[in-house]
């Protein structure tokens, strides 16, 4: 589910949806659209336990029901983990950081480690990545607020045999947005790190950062009260 | 019965995905969702509980190949049995085909990304010929030796289907077995032999499996057959070389497509795809009589779906896809003897939700315009498409088109003045006995279309484009014995029409004009009526790195004349014999042996009526004129009124939630 583009998964949630009859609210219009705010989405190729959207609906429906009839609904992979009555605010502004964790099969964890302590040491990291907007060159390293090496373990995708170093890092979202990947550039770029292999890299969690560096669950301000995570 | 029975070792189910290799080369190629499966109406079976394997492929890319409606229907009818498991593959891209190489990972079915060597057959459904190169690269990747003589028990049995296996001829060396018709029984019936094969052990081996397909009288295997050529090059016959295989092998055809409501679980794709709808077959066949088109003449009798089953397809197919969007498929869908019913009752099922209708393939009738306005009732009309194919009242004549210029004048006008702003015209370029002439007189039509558009509307806010293909002689056809233009006249009538539409500047501007170049028609041609020797072209033009030739990007036409000019010399024949080159009545054609239910000597008749300019009816509402189709296939056409109408459905207003059964 990882290769899904966010234009693949807003195609099959808006199917889902029919299929689920769920009363959505349409948009007005010569071309009315459902009424979906996608928020902050992982890029193509990360896979993500934490993706929130928002749904206008029509009438009222209970949310576990929801939630219930949108995961049957959707392939497996996608799953529908929580829905919730939005309580109102932007959820958008609530998506303050992200928790992301980058498995470097075939990297030696040590090696890992001198490249984050030097990437951790700059004051600014400036990377290069093609944009719609063309090449860009901007900072990764100022939006990372914390990034660790995890001690070696077998890794749960099954690269058990060799060595696997593991990463794990919340970034702060930011105009360009930073991502994964741009850290690993960082990485190349401080300490010519170079993974042989392409990293997995997974969303383990996003929404409102507390001055101590943790992240806050953004429906923490609605619970009980409709947006919606999947992975 | 497990694989014990085909000499190969037991083996664990995991060791046959190739998933993990896969995965870690994804993130290093264009669309990698593409190659991950996973679709809604997707089945993955136990591979060790299922006694006969087959995997699918469409052999293009899978944004073309998925939607394709003969592999969802025989991926569904093979998977409802409970010892049989399906799986797809379809083509891959030059950058992933690249990686697979260097890592040697097979090519492998999205389904459960199994090895594609390890199913039992290997069938692949060809619309065009333009797909064979990938073909080849199919195999080769799939570790199958790319000869069918070199094959052995380890290797599936290869099937090749679709309407280009109505001349499967160019392609002999590297397919097992052809089938000419409609799939949905055969895929049965060869399950059943090689079901039966194997139960008793393998007898035989593999030659023994082809023999009995062979005896079925409906399943063509190329190596019981020899080709024998006159010092010219043509064909002197072909025969069989072996006691108890049939002279001749005949089509299938699936009469009441009522008992065959396929598909009910329509894929439904995380990828985009080019058709994002349910697609359903309204009928199958054509009487019209075109006499360029090969699906009109291989696919008859006409077969209706009821009224009433479609309404209930679609039904079903909407619920359990979520699509918005419903194609009502045929070969000419007006012509359905409920069609008004039909579009006017899903119009009032699906009013007033996000659910559209649209009917490709109509007629240049007024009757036409009252369907799409139906249609469209609470959409936009945005465009409309119709089909003269030819320039000039001549050449409509000699391809069998019963359309004249006033008629079709006063369709677009009506079209335009309900409300349509775009009209698409669609011709043929390089017909039989075409002149520069028939060719212009389609900047005539259009000039006159916007003329009278404008007149009738009061608006200059129309517009037309009038788009042109290459014709391809198609075996099985009464133009099969026609004769070629090279694409050197072809593009230069073009040009010609290009001036022609330009020169009046007020009218040009609302004209677009899109062609496709007369290169590719060319090696269409080549391919389509071939014979066993152009399999060394393609094996060439393949080594060479063709691929994907139905894309103008990858097309190279250098790449194929080189090829020709390498290997045909040798069989004293050259790119020119095969294309350009006209038949004469008692020249064996390559597929002679192959039966369509066509008589040939019907063919003749027709293709000479067509020199002659006489017209053919349609003989759904004229008397039978003996192309030889219903006897010889002891089939009978099957056509409405049933007289029943589509009721109302119940709006559904509670959430779907699965009960824990289901779960």
């Amino acid at each position: 589910m990882r290769f899904t583009s966010h234009r693949d998964f807003a195609r099959a949630f808006e199917r889902a949806l029919r299929r689920a009859a769920v009363p959505v609210a349409f948009s007005q219009g010569f071309t009315p659209h459902p009424k979906i705010s996608y928020a902050s989405a992982a890029p193509t190729g990360v896979a993500s336990e934490a993706e929130y959207l928002e749904v206008g609906l029509q009438a009222t429906v209970d949310p576990e029901q929801l939630r219930v009839a949108l995961d049957a609904a959707l392939s497996p992979g996608l799953d529908v983990l929580e829905v919730v009555v939005a309580a109102g605010g932007s959820l958008a502004e609530r998506m303050e950081a992200s928790y992301w964790r980058i498995e470097l099969p075939d990297v030696d964890p040590e090696v890992a480690q001198r490249a984050v302590s030097a990437f951790v040491a700059a004051d600014e990291v400036q990377v290069e990545r093609m944009t719609k907007q063309g090449r860009r060159t901007f900072d990764a390293r100022g939006a990372v607020t914390r990034i660790d090496v995890l001690p070696p373990v077998e890794t749960p995708s099954g690269a058990a045999d060799s060595s696997c170093a593991i990463l794990e890092l919340v970034v702060r979202q930011v105009t360009p947005s930073v991502r994964p990947d741009d850290v690993l550039s960082g990485l190349r770029v401080v300490a010519a790190l170079e993974p042989p292999v392409s990293p997995r890299v997974i969303r383990l969690a996003q929404g409102m950062l507390t001055a101590q560096g943790a992240i806050v669950d953004p429906l923490d301000a609605d619970r009980d009260g409709a947006a919606i995570g999947e992975h | 019965m497990t694989d014990d029975a085909v000499g190969l070792p037991p083996h664990r189910d995991s060791e046959l995905s190739v998933w993990p290799r896969l995965e870690a080369l994804l993130p290093q190629v264009t669309k990698p969702i593409q190659y991950v499966g996973g679709e809604l109406g997707a089945v993955v079976k136990d591979w060790d509980a299922a006694t006969v394997r087959w995997a699918l492929m469409y052999p293009d890319a899978y944004e073309v190949g998925l939607p394709n409606q003969g592999v969802q229907i025989l991926y569904e009818v093979l998977n409802e049995l409970p010892d049989v498991l399906a799986e797809r593959t379809y083509a891959v891209w030059p950058d992933l085909e690249q990686l697979m190489r260097t890592h040697g990972v097979p090519q492998f079915t999205v389904d459960a990304h199994r090895s594609v060597r390890r199913f039992d057959v290997f069938g692949i459904s060809f619309s065009t010929e333009l797909g064979y190169t990938n073909l080849l690269t199919a195999i080769d990747l799939a570790g199958i030796p790319m000869r069918a003589a070199d094959r052995t028990e380890a290797d599936p049995v290869i099937v090749a289907g679709g309407h280009a296996a109505f001349n499967p001829e160019p392609i002999a060396d590297f397919i097992d077995a052809a089938v000419l018709g409609d799939g949905e029984e055969a895929v049965l019936e060869i399950t059943t032999i090689v079901r039966e094969w194997k139960a008793e052990g393998s007898p035989g081996g593999r030659d023994e499996l082809l023999l009995r397909l062979a005896r079925t009288e409906s399943v063509y295997v190329p190596r019981f057959y020899d080709v024998d050529y006159l010092p010219d090059g043509r064909i002197q016959r072909v025969v069989p070389n072996r006691p108890d295989v049939p002279f001749r092998v005949h089509k299938r055809t699936t009469m009441d497509l009522d008992a065959w409501p396929y598909p009910k679980k329509p894929l439904v794709p995380l990828a985009e795809t080019v058709h994002e709808r349910y697609a359903v077959e309204i009928f199958r066949g054509c009487t019209r009589g075109c006499r360029f088109c090969q699906a009109g003449m291989i696919t008859r009798p006409v077969r209706e779906r009821s009224i009433t089953t479609v309404g209930q397809m679609v039904q079903q197919g909407l619920e359990f896809s979520g699509f918005h969007e419903v194609g009502l498929l045929s070969l000419s869908s007006a012509d359905h003897s409920e069609i008004g019913d039909m579009c006017s009752g899903l119009a009032e099922q699906y009013a007033g939700t996000n659910v559209s209708l649209s009917l490709p393939s109509t007629r240049v009738d007024a009757f036409n315009i009252d369907l799409a306005q139906e249609l469209s009732r609470n959409g936009r009309r945005t465009g409309l498409t119709f089909a003269p194919e030819g320039g000039s009242e001549r050449i409509r004549k000699v391809i069998n088109k019963m359309v004249s210029k006033e008629d079709l004048i006063r369709t677009v006008v009506t079209a335009y003045t309900n409300g349509w702003r775009q009209v698409k015209l669609y011709f043929m370029c390089g017909l039989p006995t075409e002149t520069d002439e028939d060719v212009l007189e389609i900047a005539d039509m259009a000039h006159e279309v916007i003329r009278a558009g404008r007149a009738a509307t009061g608006s200059k806010d129309i517009r037309c484009t009038v788009s042109i293909g290459g014709f391809v002689p198609k075996p099985h056809t009464p133009f099969q014995w026609a004769s070629m233009s090279a694409p050197e006249v072809i593009d230069g009538r073009l040009k010609l029409l290009k001036q022609a539409i330009n020169a009046d500047r007020s009218l040009g501007r609302a004209i677009g004009f899109r062609y496709h170049d007369g290169e590719p028609s060319l090696i269409e041609g080549l391919l389509s009526r071939g014979d066993r020797r152009v399999g060394a072209v393609i094996h060439q033009v393949w080594r060479n790195g063709g691929r994907f030739d139905g894309w103008s990007e990858h097309f190279s036409y250098q790449r194929w004349v080189d090829a020709a000019a390498e290997t045909l010399p040798a069989f004293g024949v050259d790119l020119d014999w095969y294309t350009i080159r006209e038949r004469d009545e008692l020249e064996v054609l390559p597929w002679d042996h192959l039966d369509s239910g066509l008589d040939k000597d019907w063919l003749w008749q027709d293709w000479q009526d067509s020199l002659s300019q006489y017209e053919q009816d349609d003989c759904r509402w004229t008397p039978c004129f003996d192309c030889g189709v219903c006897p010889s296939m002891d089939t009978e056409i099957q056509i409405g009124p049933t007289g029943r109408k589509l009721l109302p459905l119940t709006p559904v207003t509670a959430l779907k939630v699965p009960t824990a059964a289901q779960q």
